[in-house]
């Protein structure tokens, strides 16, 4: 595989004077599934949304697909996108959140609809029967006209994991997709993710969920304090951690 | 005490029939009140100054009904005008750009800040400031010269007025309305590849209704009103109409109970109104939607015919 589809190099961010990345430099391959573990407060989900341009970077190279993120480069300069241009990016990107986020006032068919007949200008009928099959796929065929309060943790983020897939995705970033879920809901969610990685979707996935990451990543990443500890095939880092805070990390949750 | 005494014959636990709580404290208001409102029906009923017949006659006269349509139409187009003005200043207040929020954040502190009063007799006399209106290229040339004095007659005086003033409430209602939607909702949005237009079109606004509705049928119920200061600008709405008459029969309880009425019917057609809508954008935010009034009848009489 040639040119990876996300690559970070030395990406800072900061929220007024707390510095929450600082330097992170990463590859992710077309087809890739990377977990990115790492205590509360290290700076994953912020790089997470840093994929997508919902935060700005301050420092360092974000790309995907060989593309930087949010800027186009011209000479020496970097210039900032407008605004459709960086929504066209993002359409692009699929993100799952950790509290679903599912639009309240829609059903679980026009939540997955919405964004395909908005921003791609798809016909009704069209956008409806993907988002119909879509439904299907993530084993809530029966819950098409529902509104997200009728339905449980897991079976809105399963929605929410199909209205992200109706973009047509290149990536999908998942940000604690499971962290809200009641334990016995959790599963349902993670199959879904699976079958989605078996298919061959480039995933980077935030996740507590060490069997997950075991089984379906190829690549874990563990993150602390804004930096990179310690990352490789999952077997190594979970198995044979080489760093000392990746140690002590593990040994608390698993 | 055995289970058995518990459960009927198919083993179901049985009904409760407790003896209610004796509470005379709700009797004791409920007399008073009793005596309170005979009292005063019979007053209202038994005085003949207060010339019932007269109120009969007047209340479906022609000049009334013509006031009434003025101050419906004074309601519907200022509070349109409110609306309309309060989205977008709302939308301009949460800009990134001060130029923009500092604008609005101006507008609001301005047209807050003095009586409506105030501002209708402004709006009215506007020609003593500028005469002459001209459309055209700023400090170039115009294109159409509007004379003032016939432009803002009093009934578009009494619009600007009170559609402007209405502009600066409604601002506020629909930004609390919007801040009320949770940032995940825009992040969402935002993923799929929504502009922030987009954004605030299709998803943040449907929801922000459910929290802007309510005040803001607070307020039609309130322009409904406060279109009566335009009587002051001789504009011909409800009570000016009503003025009219009564200083010339001098009738003047009988037909500021005719306008009462009104405006009471008029309120209690927008308490439907509103009812209706709540429950449209209520739509998503709880599990089962409410009943409406109709429906909940129905389900009674269902339920006494099959003796609950």
């Amino acid at each position: 595989m040639g040119e990876p589809m996300v690559k970070a190099e030395s990406v800072h961010k900061r929220f007024g004077r707390l510095e929450v990345l600082k330097g992170i430099s990463l590859e992710v391959l077309p087809g890739e599934v990377m977990c990115l573990l790492g205590p509360s407060g290290s700076g994953k989900s912020t790089f997470l949304r840093c994929i997508n341009h919902l935060e700005k970077i301050d420092a360092g190279r974000l790309s995907v697909d060989g593309e930087l993120v949010g800027y186009r480069q011209v000479g020496e300069k970097l210039h900032e996108l407008r605004e459709s241009e960086v929504s066209r990016k993002r359409a692009e990107i699929g993100m799952v959140f950790q509290h679903f986020n599912l639009f309240t006032n829609m059903t679980a068919l026009e939540n997955v609809c919405c964004a395909p007949m908005r921003v791609r200008r798809l016909a009704r009928g069209e956008a409806q029967e993907h988002g119909r099959a879509l439904l299907a796929r993530v084993g809530l065929p029966d819950k098409v006209d529902s509104y997200p309060a009728q339905l449980s943790g897991g079976q809105q983020q399963r929605v929410a994991i199909a209205r992200a897939l109706a973009m047509d995705p290149k990536l999908m970033l998942f940000d604690e997709p499971t962290s809200a879920l009641d334990p016995e809901l959790v599963g349902d969610v993670l199959q879904v993710m699976r079958r989605l990685a078996l298919d061959g979707m480039t995933m980077i996935v935030v996740t507590h969920e060490m069997g997950f990451a075991r089984e379906v990543a190829d690549k874990v990443v563990f993150m602390d304090d804004g930096v990179v500890v310690e990352a490789g095939e999952p077997a190594e880092v979970l198995g044979n951690p080489r760093h000392e805070r990746t140690r002590a990390f593990l040994s608390k949750v698993l | 005490m055995s289970s058995s005494e518990v459960t009927d014959q198919a083993g179901r636990p049985e009904q409760i029939r407790a003896v209610p709580v004796r509470r005379p404290g709700r009797w004791i208001a409920a007399a008073i009140v009793l005596v309170i409102a005979v009292a005063l029906i019979r007053s209202v009923a038994t005085n003949p100054r207060f010339e019932w017949s007269v109120v009969g006659n007047y209340l479906f006269d022609a000049r009334i009904l013509e006031g009434l349509r003025v101050t419906i139409e004074l309601t519907v187009i200022a509070m349109a005008i409110g609306i309309a003005l309060g989205i977008v200043l709302a939308i301009m207040r949460l800009s990134p750009n001060p130029l923009v929020s500092g604008a609005s954040w101006l507008y609001i502190w301005f047209f807050r800040g003095t009586p409506v009063l105030v501002q209708l007799l402004f709006w009215y006399n506007i020609a003593a400031l500028y005469p002459k209106v001209a459309l055209g290229i700023p400090f170039g040339p115009a294109f159409v010269h509007i004379d003032a004095n016939t432009a803002i007659t009093p009934f578009t005086a009494a619009i600007l007025g009170l559609g402007l003033n209405e502009g600066a409430y409604m601002a506020e209602i629909v930004r609390a309305g919007i801040i009320s939607v949770p940032e995940g909702q825009s992040d969402a949005a935002q993923s799929l590849g929504m502009t922030r237009l987009q954004t605030m079109r299709r998803i943040v606004l449907p929801q922000a209704m459910r929290v802007i509705i309510p005040p803001t049928g607070n307020e039609t119920i309130s322009m409904l009103k406060t279109s009566s200061l335009a009587s002051v600008i001789v504009v011909g709405e409800l009570l000016f109409a009503v003025q009219n008459i009564y200083s010339v029969n001098f009738k003047t309880i009988q037909l500021l109970i005719v306008a009462s009425i009104w405006y009471l019917v008029c309120t209690s057609v927008l308490y439907i109104g509103q009812y209706y809508l709540e429950r449209y954008y209520g739509r998503g935010a709880t599990r089962e939607l409410a009943l409406t009034p109709l429906q909940r009848v129905r389900l009674g009489l269902t339920s006494i015919r099959h003796g609950f």
